[in-house]
C-alpha cells in the first residue's frame, strides 16, 4: 500500500463569510457561518465532523464548534502555532489525520475580528516582564520600538535589496498586480481600486524601505474547508479538489519575524523546506503550475518566496516580476484574488481559498486549464505550503 | 436627507482659498526669538558671520518657522491688508452642523522647496483636498478633512516670472462626534507617562542586561567550543553546551541592514526611528536604535558603528549605536 501523503484527501467543502473591516458580530458566530457554509458547499451532514484543525492567533476553539454542530465522536483536532505561516498547515494535517483513518471529515477553520478587535500593525503587544520565552525574546525589540511586522520584514528587504540590486518598484510590481486582481473581484476590499506603480511610490513610508502599498490590509473575517478522503469526494456535491502535497517548515536560525541571526538574511530557507517537500511529495516541479497563491503579508518576501521554489535564480525574482510573468495574463499569475494587499487579510486563509476556487474553475479570475496550484503560507515565520490539485 | 449635506460636502473638494499674508518680511530678530523659544542653537540661523562661510552666504530661517511668519499674532483673525477673508475650514462647520462638535488635529506635515533668507515676503493660499468617507476611530465618529496651505515668496519690484513656491503645510483634522463616555470623576485624571517598554529578562538573558547597567555589552560565549552568540541561550547552538559564559565586545561593528520607522507613532519613541541590525567585528550580530542620525537618507549598509550606551525613563539602558563613519563600502 502506498504510504505517500499525496492524493489521499481532498477539500470536498468551502464557506466564507464577507471580510471587512468590522463584522459586527463574534468571532464565534464568524467560524459557525463559515463552517457551515463549507459544510452545505460539500453536502455533508454536521453531524459527521470528526476532526478539526485552526491555527494560532485564532480565538474560537474546536470543541465550542464541536457542540454546537452536534458532534459526538471528535478524534482528531490540532491548533497550529505562528499565525500565518500555518495557515497551509490545517490542511495538512487534515489530511493526514484522513489519509491514517484517524478522522474522516475535518473542518479546518479561521475566524477572527483581526481589524475591529486586535489589529497587529499597531506595536502593541501586551507585552509583559513573565519571562516567557516569547517574552523574552521580544525584549530584544520592543525596548528600541522596534515592533511592527512591517519593520522586521524591512530589516530583511534592505539588505535584499543591497545584496541583489532590488528597488522598491520591484517590490511596488507585486502591489499593482495584487490590485489589479483586487480590482475585478467584487469580494476584495480594493475592490475597482487598481494601483499605478507611481501610486505605490508615492505612497507614504510605513517604515523605509516599505511603502503603505507594501502592506496588507488588517481585516475580518472567516473562511473554512472540509477535508475528507479523495474517494469519498468523488461522490460529493462538488468538483474535488485533491491535497496533492503539503508540509510545514522550520529551519536553520528560525525565529518569529526576527530570523537577523542567520549567516544570510536575503532568503527564506524555511520555505525551502517547504518547497523540496511539495515538489518531492508530488513529484512536480516549477512549470507544474498555472498559479499560484504567494502569502503577501508584505510585497519583498513574495519576491523571496518565488526564488525558493525555483520559479527565478535567488535574487533574480526582480527581473520575473518586471516581466509581468506574476500578473494577470503572466505565465504564472499569482494571487488571483488580489491577495492579502488588495482582497483581505485572513492570515492565508482566504488565500487557500482561492486556490480550491482556481481548482474547482470557479475563481472570479480564472486561470485556463488549471492542473495545479502552489499555495504558501505567511513568511518570516515557521511556515507551510500546499499543492491542490484536480483528481 | 442624509445624502444632501453629504453631496455638498464632497462638492467642497478642490475648493481653493485666496492669499494670506505675512505681516512681517523674513528678519532676524524674529528668527533670533523663534530659536530662543525653541531651544535651537545652529548658528546658520543667528549667527551672521558664521552664516556667511556657509554655502548660504548669510542667515537663513529655520525651515520649520515657515507657517509662523504667516499667523496673525496677538488678535485672532487679525491678517495684513489684502488677505482673504474667506475662512477654509468652512467644511467643518458644515459637519458640525450635521452633530459632530469635536476636532482633533492629526496630521501636520511639513515640507520645503528651499530655505528662505532674509527680506522675503511670504503669503500663502489654502486649498481643501480632501473630505474622507465617515470612518469610527478610537475617539468617536466622523470624518477626516485635509488642508493643504502652499506658501509663496513674493517677487520683488525687479524680478520677473511667477512667484516663488517655498514649501507646503498639509493639515488634517478629524471633525467628529464623541463616544459616549461614563461620568468622570471630577478630579483630573493622571496624565500617565509612557515609558519604553522593558524587556522581559530570564536567566538566560540577565548578564546582558546587567552589561548595559555597567555600560559594557555582554555577548554570551560557549566555554566548550569557543563560539559567540546572540541572542543568548540556555545552551550553545553550536554544540549544544550548557557551559556558558560572556564575554565584553568591543561595540564596534558595521551596519549589516537597518530600517527608519514611521508609522504608527507609538509613544514614548521618537519618529522617524531608525534602527540597525549590527554586525559586530566579533561576528554576532544586535539589532539596536541608531543614535546621532542627522539625516536618515544618509544611512548605508556598511556603515561603522560604535555602542553608546543611554538610559531611559532612570531605569532602563539600552545599548545604541552610533554611525561613527560615512563609509558606504559594505565589507561583506
Amino acid at each position: 500500500m502506498d504510504k505517500s501523503l499525496s492524493g489521499r484527501a481532498a477539500i470536498a467543502g468551502l464557506g466564507a463569510t464577507e471580510f471587512s473591516k468590522n463584522s459586527g458580530r463574534t468571532e464565534l458566530r464568524l467560524a459557525m457561518e463559515a463552517t457551515l457554509a463549507a459544510l452545505q458547499d460539500a453536502g455533508i451532514d454536521p453531524s459527521e465532523v470528526d476532526g478539526f484543525s485552526s491555527y494560532s492567533v485564532d480565538k474560537v476553539p474546536e470543541y465550542e464548534i464541536a457542540r454546537l454542530l452536534g458532534c459526538n465522536n471528535v478524534k482528531f483536532f490540532s491548533q497550529i502555532p505562528h499565525g500565518g505561516g500555518a495557515a497551509c498547515a490545517p490542511i495538512l494535517h487534515a489530511a493526514m489525520a484522513v489519509a491514517t483513518g484517524v478522522a474522516k471529515t475535518v473542518v479546518v477553520y479561521r475566524a477572527m475580528n483581526e481589524r475591529s478587535w486586535y489589529r497587529f500593525g499597531s506595536g502593541d503587544y501586551g507585552f509583559a516582564n513573565t519571562p516567557t520565552f516569547e517574552n523574552v525574546n521580544y525584549g530584544w525589540y520592543m525596548p528600541h520600538g522596534f515592533h511592527t511586522p512591517a519593520a522586521w520584514v524591512g530589516m530583511f528587504a534592505q539588505r535584499y535589496m543591497h545584496t541583489y540590486g532590488a528597488t522598491s518598484e520591484d517590490f511596488g510590481r507585486v502591489a499593482v498586480a495584487a490590485r489589479d486582481f483586487a480590482a475585478t473581484n467584487p469580494e476584495a476590499f480594493f475592490y475597482e481600486k487598481p494601483i499605478t506603480l507611481e501610486d505605490h511610490q508615492n505612497s507614504r513610508w510605513v517604515c523605509e524601505p516599505l511603502h503603505l502599498l507594501d502592506c496588507c490590509q488588517e481585516s475580518d473575517g472567516a473562511v473554512a474547508m472540509v477535508i475528507t478522503s479523495a474517494e469519498r469526494a468523488k461522490d460529493l456535491k462538488q468538483k474535488p479538489v485533491v491535497i496533492k502535497a503539503g508540509s510545514q517548515g522550520i529551519a536553520q536560525g528560525q525565529q518569529i519575524m526576527t530570523s537577523f541571526y542567520r549567516d544570510d538574511i536575503t532568503g527564506l530557507p524555511e520555505m525551502g523546506v517547504v518547497a523540496k517537500e511539495l515538489y518531492a511529495q508530488s513529484g512536480l516541479g516549477p512549470d507544474a503550475f498555472q498559479t499560484a497563491v504567494i502569502y503577501d503579508h508584505f510585497t519583498p518576501f513574495v519576491l523571496t518566496q518565488l526564488e525558493e521554489f525555483g520559479f527565478a535564480p535567488r535574487g533574480e525574482a526582480r527581473n520575473y516580476v518586471m516581466d509581468g510573468h506574476h500578473a494577470r495574463g503572466g505565465t504564472l499569475p499569482i494571487n488571483t484574488h488580489g491577495g492579502q494587499l488588495g482582497e483581505a487579510y485572513i492570515h492565508g486563509m482566504n488565500g487557500v481559498a482561492e486556490a480550491v476556487r482556481q481548482v474547482r474553475g470557479s475563481a472570479i479570475n480564472q486561470v485556463d486549464d488549471v492542473e495545479n496550484v502552489l499555495v504558501t503560507a505567511g513568511t518570516g515565520v515557521p511556515t507551510s505550503g500546499l499543492i491542490l490539485s484536480a483528481a | 436627507m442624509a445624502s444632501e449635506w453629504l453631496s455638498e460636502l464632497k462638492a467642497m473638494v478642490g475648493r481653493e482659498y485666496g492669499r494670506v499674508y505675512a505681516w512681517d518680511k523674513v528678519n532676524a530678530p524674529m528668527v533670533r526669538q523663534w530659536c530662543e523659544v525653541m531651544g535651537i542653537d545652529n548658528p546658520l540661523y543667528t549667527d551672521e558671520e558664521y552664516a556667511k562661510q556657509t554655502e548660504f552666504d548669510g542667515i537663513v530661517a529655520p525651515p520649520a518657522m515657515l507657517q509662523a511668519w504667516c499667523l496673525e499674532g496677538l488678535h485672532q483673525n487679525n491678517y495684513p491688508q489684502g488677505s482673504t477673508d474667506e475662512n477654509p475650514y468652512g467644511a467643518l462647520k458644515l459637519i458640525e452642523e450635521q452633530g459632530y462638535p469635536a476636532v482633533v488635529a492629526v496630521n501636520s506635515e511639513l515640507s520645503f522647496d528651499r530655505y528662505i533668507t532674509m527680506g522675503e515676503k511670504l503669503y500663502y493660499v489654502t486649498k481643501l483636498t480632501e473630505v474622507g468617507d465617515e470612518k469610527t476611530t478610537a475617539l468617536g465618529t466622523g470624518f477626516f478633512v485635509t488642508l493643504v496651505m502652499t506658501f509663496f515668496s513674493e517677487k520683488t519690484s525687479e524680478a520677473t516670472g511667477d512667484d516663488e513656491k517655498v514649501g507646503e503645510l498639509l493639515f488634517r483634522v478629524f471633525k467628529f462626534k464623541p463616544h459616549q463616555q461614563p461620568e468622570k470623576n471630577s478630579a483630573p485624571a493622571e496624565v500617565p507617562v509612557i515609558k519604553r517598554p522593558k524587556p522581559g529578562i530570564s536567566d538566560d538573558t540577565r548578564f546582558f542586561w546587567e552589561g548595559c547597567e555597567a555600560k559594557e555589552l555582554r555577548i554570551q560565549h560557549c566555554k566548550t567550543c569557543d563560539e559567540l552568540q546572540h541572542p543568548p541561550a540556555p545552551v550553545c547552538m553550536h554544540c549544544q553546551s550548557f557551559e556558558l559564559d560572556y564575554q565584553v565586545v568591543s561595540g564596534s561593528g558595521e551596519l549589516y541592514s537597518f530600517v527608519v520607522m514611521h508609522y504608527p507613532e507609538v509613544p514614548p519613541f521618537d519618529y522617524p526611528n531608525p534602527i540597525g541590525l549590527i554586525q559586530l567585528d566579533e561576528g554576532v550580530r544586535v539589532p539596536a536604535g541608531l543614535v546621532g542620525v542627522d539625516n536618515k537618507n544618509d544611512l548605508k549598509i556598511g556603515q561603522r558603528v560604535q555602542v553608546e550606551f543611554q538610559t531611559f525613563d532612570e531605569e532602563l539602558t539600552l545599548p545604541m549605536f552610533r554611525i561613527i563613519d560615512s563609509n558606504a563600502q559594505a565589507r561583506s
